[in-house]
């Protein structure tokens, strides 16, 4: 029988392998999958993995549905590191489409450098905005931030599908559930033409080295860490427990409503019903996958992002759900929680007789 | 003691354990005869720790023998050292404070009978050794001393033929230590064997039949201790003489730290009320507060350093002004140090490196700039606090948490030090700290007040507040004595303050309402 020992430090290999791990058992879990569905597996994964990759536009693909992950991801982080845990950057980011989706028809008719820039800041704000309930919740009747901001999820979904069904819906729209399309002035410049990944890509790049300074160089980003580290040292040094949820949910709210603005203003061009397929959740899987790190981030969100597009060329090619995946999403943060286990134990041999070398961790 | 010719009941042979960083344990050797209470005695980071775990199961050593009564074994968990006849009572209780002694202790047995009859089996035993414990009641009511009864009991239930005890009185009145002393020496009388792990001199000449020293993870002598006086036992223990703390005579200044008509009710439902505190601390004087934790201690400290700010800004006074609903970062702003009890979770993150732990309290002295943290400078002074306080580690960029304890309260007095307070409060400085870090951590704080720092200690050592306070009070039940000068005082009359009963205030309804001890 395996038994399982705590470990005398937790084990630094293991926290960078174990999303190498949970990734590897992801493609065995669809190995599987494929084959108990009747494909030829390496089929499926060349249509899953390499074919989205193969061409220019592939890859333009990739760069931008990364980019909403990387956003989401990174404010994810940056809370999570002070064990904040917004569950609903998906409602922030619908949020920050609405509000910014909102100045762009506003402004319908300006055509001007300043509207680009507004738009943005609205989204943020707006993403702010709906972080800044669970937060006031929280740190006024001590409310649990993981329920408050996944339940405003739904709040925010139902207010964008009643905004694009009511007053906000294309009069000329032959009666379809969207706003009118934005202006060129209100859309993000493209970076390559032909492809449609966006400046919001370098934004989110530009983000992410910024996380980097924040929680790895500032003041600021050393006290939310020590929050959420031993909350008990925290209020000690005198680094207030209000201010930490404060700040820890309005930053993520901030990346989460400009990456739903940066949809609206991108590919999208309009308000629709819904401004992501769930991004903002998968962006806690790739926070988590990422180490909350912020270069873990960036890679996490390239994978995540791959299989958004797997999961659609897999849907085209194989004739398989779109379900897919979620599949794939979600038995990679379920194999990764699992590996996680082995930065603090270890199998513990059976006891035979030699004595255990000690752990070189 | 028995037998002395009898076979060993627990003999190590060459116990080496090493860590990535260091080895914990380098050959050592010791022979337990039954009915035999040992010493093991060293300074924090001398190994006892660890070697404990490895006669419990708890950790496995690298190389070496273990022979139980003349039998090699492996001992490979806690669950095989109780199937030997091996019990623990481990410096921190791990009772759950919301369920009764029973519970508590059904948990910890592997095959635990009936509670009505678990519990008849915890009277008989309490009774038969004269550790009072109620069966029925819920631990969180009950004081530390009889939390280490609970402790003992549930030990005692498995019938141990060795019983390892880890700092055992550090949490207990003089009272409760002749107490527990007339437990340990029946247990032996009746041929248990005893491992006693401390580093109270005293108490181990008190009690033990022999010692062995340990130093450096080495076997550096061992004794009989009855025979050896303090002095040569701290040369085994420490490798030179005992250090000696020396109080100049002062005239302190003007006061620096006032707290006048402090009331609080706890937050804690567990907790103890304050009850109108009228204090003062003047510049170069320290005054220490004697009394048994759970008394208020955590309260007046909570209060005092702002992490629990008070309703009126009057009621402490940091050098004149008006500090009480000021919180921790800008009492420290005033000129407030503060040392705090817990070092690990508090005082110090164990997950971060000592560079960025400096940065927890010492954020405004140009440690961050512009927002960003200067990391050389980070480096300079978690440098220099390692190396005025001779704080034994890796270097800035060890985690905290791999200090031993003694080591990581050096750093953090350091650190609070280096920062220059007017005001230093200090929480239990030398608890579970080895001799030489305490005569270290002890001096400095001396130092500080020869400097004209405001030194206020809380601690339950009475001996050392007797060696460094110019001025004593006692916390009890919430409410504080009079401040008297130390040499006007004696440990009788602390001792009795202790308990309660002191000056003109009434005494009887206070005691009434206080449930737990």
């Amino acid at each position: 029988m395996v038994r399982l020992e705590p470990r005398p430090e937790p084990s630094r290999r293991m926290m960078f392998a174990s999303p190498l791990i949970a990734a590897a058992l992801m493609v065995v879990t669809g190995y599987v999958m494929f084959a108990l569905m009747g494909r030829e597996p390496w089929q499926a994964f060349h249509v899953f993995f390499v074919q989205p990759l193969s061409s220019d536009y592939g890859i333009g693909e990739w760069l931008l549905k990364a980019t909403p992950l990387m956003l989401c991801g990174v404010g994810l982080a940056l809370g999570f590191r002070a064990k904040v845990w917004n569950i609903g950057a998906e409602g922030q980011l619908t949020v920050g489409a609405i509000v910014g989706g909102g100045v762009a028809l506003y402004f319908h008719d300006v055509d001007a450098g300043w509207l680009l820039p507004l738009i943005l800041l609205a989204g943020m704000l707006g993403g702010m905005a709906w972080a800044a309930i669970p937060a006031f919740l929280r740190t006024r009747f001590h409310t649990s931030e993981i329920l408050v901001s996944l339940m405003l999820v739904y709040v925010a979904q139902l207010l964008l599908r009643y905004l694009v069904n009511g007053p906000w819906k294309d009069p000329a729209g032959f009666n379809f559930p969207q706003s009118v399309m934005f202006h060129d002035a209100a859309l993000l410049p493209l970076l390559v033409d032909g492809l449609r990944v966006n400046i919001a890509f370098v934004i989110a790049l530009a983000l992410l080295a910024a996380a980097w300074v924040f929680a790895y160089r500032s003041f600021a980003g050393f006290r939310m860490q020590v929050s959420g580290l031993a909350p008990a040292a925290a209020s000690y040094a005198g680094f207030g427990e209000k201010r930490n949820v404060w700040l820890a949910l309005l930053i993520s709210g901030a990346t989460a409503g400009l990456a739903g603005v940066g949809e609206v203003a991108g590919p999208l061009g309009q308000l629709q019903p819904s401004a992501s397929p769930g991004y903002g959740f998968a962006a806690i899987i790739v926070a988590f996958v990422g180490r909350l790190h912020p270069v873990g981030v960036l890679l996490a969100s390239l994978l995540m992002s791959l299989l958004y597009l797997g999961g659609e060329a897999a849907q085209l090619e194989l004739g398989l759900p779109s379900s897919v995946t979620g599949l794939f999403q979600g038995v990679l943060l379920f194999y990764l929680l699992a590996a996680d286990l082995f930065i603090y134990f270890r199998f513990k041999p059976r006891a035979s007789g030699a004595p255990q070398p000690s752990e070189a961790t | 003691m028995t037998a002395a010719t009898a076979r060993p009941r627990l003999q190590l042979l060459g116990i080496t354990k090493r860590y990535p960083s260091v080895v914990a344990n380098q050959d050592i050797s010791l022979t337990v005869r039954p009915g035999e209470i040992h010493a093991v005695l060293g300074e924090n980071g001398a190994g006892k720790s660890t070697l404990m775990k490895i006669i419990y199961g708890v950790t496995q050593p690298d190389a070496g023998e273990m022979l139980w009564e003349g039998r090699q074994v492996e001992i490979d968990s806690p669950a095989t050292a109780r199937r030997l006849g091996i019990g623990m009572v481990f410096q921190h209780f791990s009772l759950f404070e919301t369920l009764t002694v029973t519970e508590n202790v059904s948990l910890a047995l592997d095959s635990p009978p009936p509670p009505a009859e678990l519990a008849a089996r915890i009277a008989r035993i309490s009774a038969q050794y004269g550790l009072p414990v109620d069966p029925h009641r819920l631990v969180h009511s009950m004081s530390v001393g009889e939390r280490q009864r609970v402790e003992i009991v549930r030990c005692l239930l498995q019938q141990p033929r060795l019983l390892i005890m880890d700092e055992p009185t550090s949490v207990l009145t003089p009272q409760a230590v002749r107490t527990l002393f007339q437990t340990l020496r029946r247990l032996a009388d009746e041929g248990c064997s005893i491992l006693y792990i401390s580093h109270k001199l005293d108490e181990i000449r008190d009690l033990c039949h022999t010692a062995t020293v340990l130093r450096g993870g080495r076997v550096s002598g061992s004794a009989l201790p009855q025979q050896e006086s303090p002095e040569s036992l701290a040369r085994l223990m420490i490798g030179r003489e005992l250090p000696v703390t020396k109080l100049p005579p002062r005239t302190p200044g003007a006061p620096l730290l006032e707290v006048s008509g402090l009331s609080l009710a706890s937050t804690d439902p567990f907790g103890t009320t304050l009850k109108d505190i009228s204090l003062s601390v003047r510049a170069g004087e320290i005054v220490g507060i004697a009394g048994v934790s759970g008394n208020g201690q955590k309260e007046l400290l909570a209060a005092l350093s702002g992490e629990q700010p008070l309703a009126a800004a009057d009621t402490i006074r940091l050098c004149g002004t008006p500090a009480g609903r000021l919180g921790p970062a800008a009492r420290r702003k005033l000129g407030l140090g503060f040392v705090p009890e817990e070092r690990l979770g508090r005082g110090a993150v164990p997950e971060l490196s000592l560079g960025l732990n400096t940065l927890l309290t010492g954020s405004g002295h140009g440690l961050v700039r512009h927002g960003l943290i200067d990391r050389a400078k980070v480096r300079d002074f978690a440098r220099r606090v390692i190396e005025r306080f001779q704080v034994k580690c890796g270097g800035e960029r060890t985690p905290a948490g791999n200090l031993s304890g003694g080591n990581l309260q050096k750093f953090i007095v350091g650190r609070e030090t280096l920062l220059a307070p007017k005001v230093m409060l200090v929480s239990q400085p030398t608890w579970g700290v080895d001799v030489g870090a305490a005569a270290l951590i002890r001096d400095s704080l001396i130092e500080l007040r020869n400097q004209g720092v405001a030194v206020l200690v809380i601690s339950e050592e009475l001996e050392e507040l007797f060696m460094i306070s110019d001025r004593l009070a006692v916390l009890a039940e919430g409410r504080l004595s009079p401040t008297v000068p130390t040499a006007a005082t004696s440990v009788e009359q602390i001792g009795l303050w202790m308990s309660g009963a002191f000056g003109s205030e009434p005494v009887v309804p206070a005691r009434a309402e206080v449930v737990h001890g």
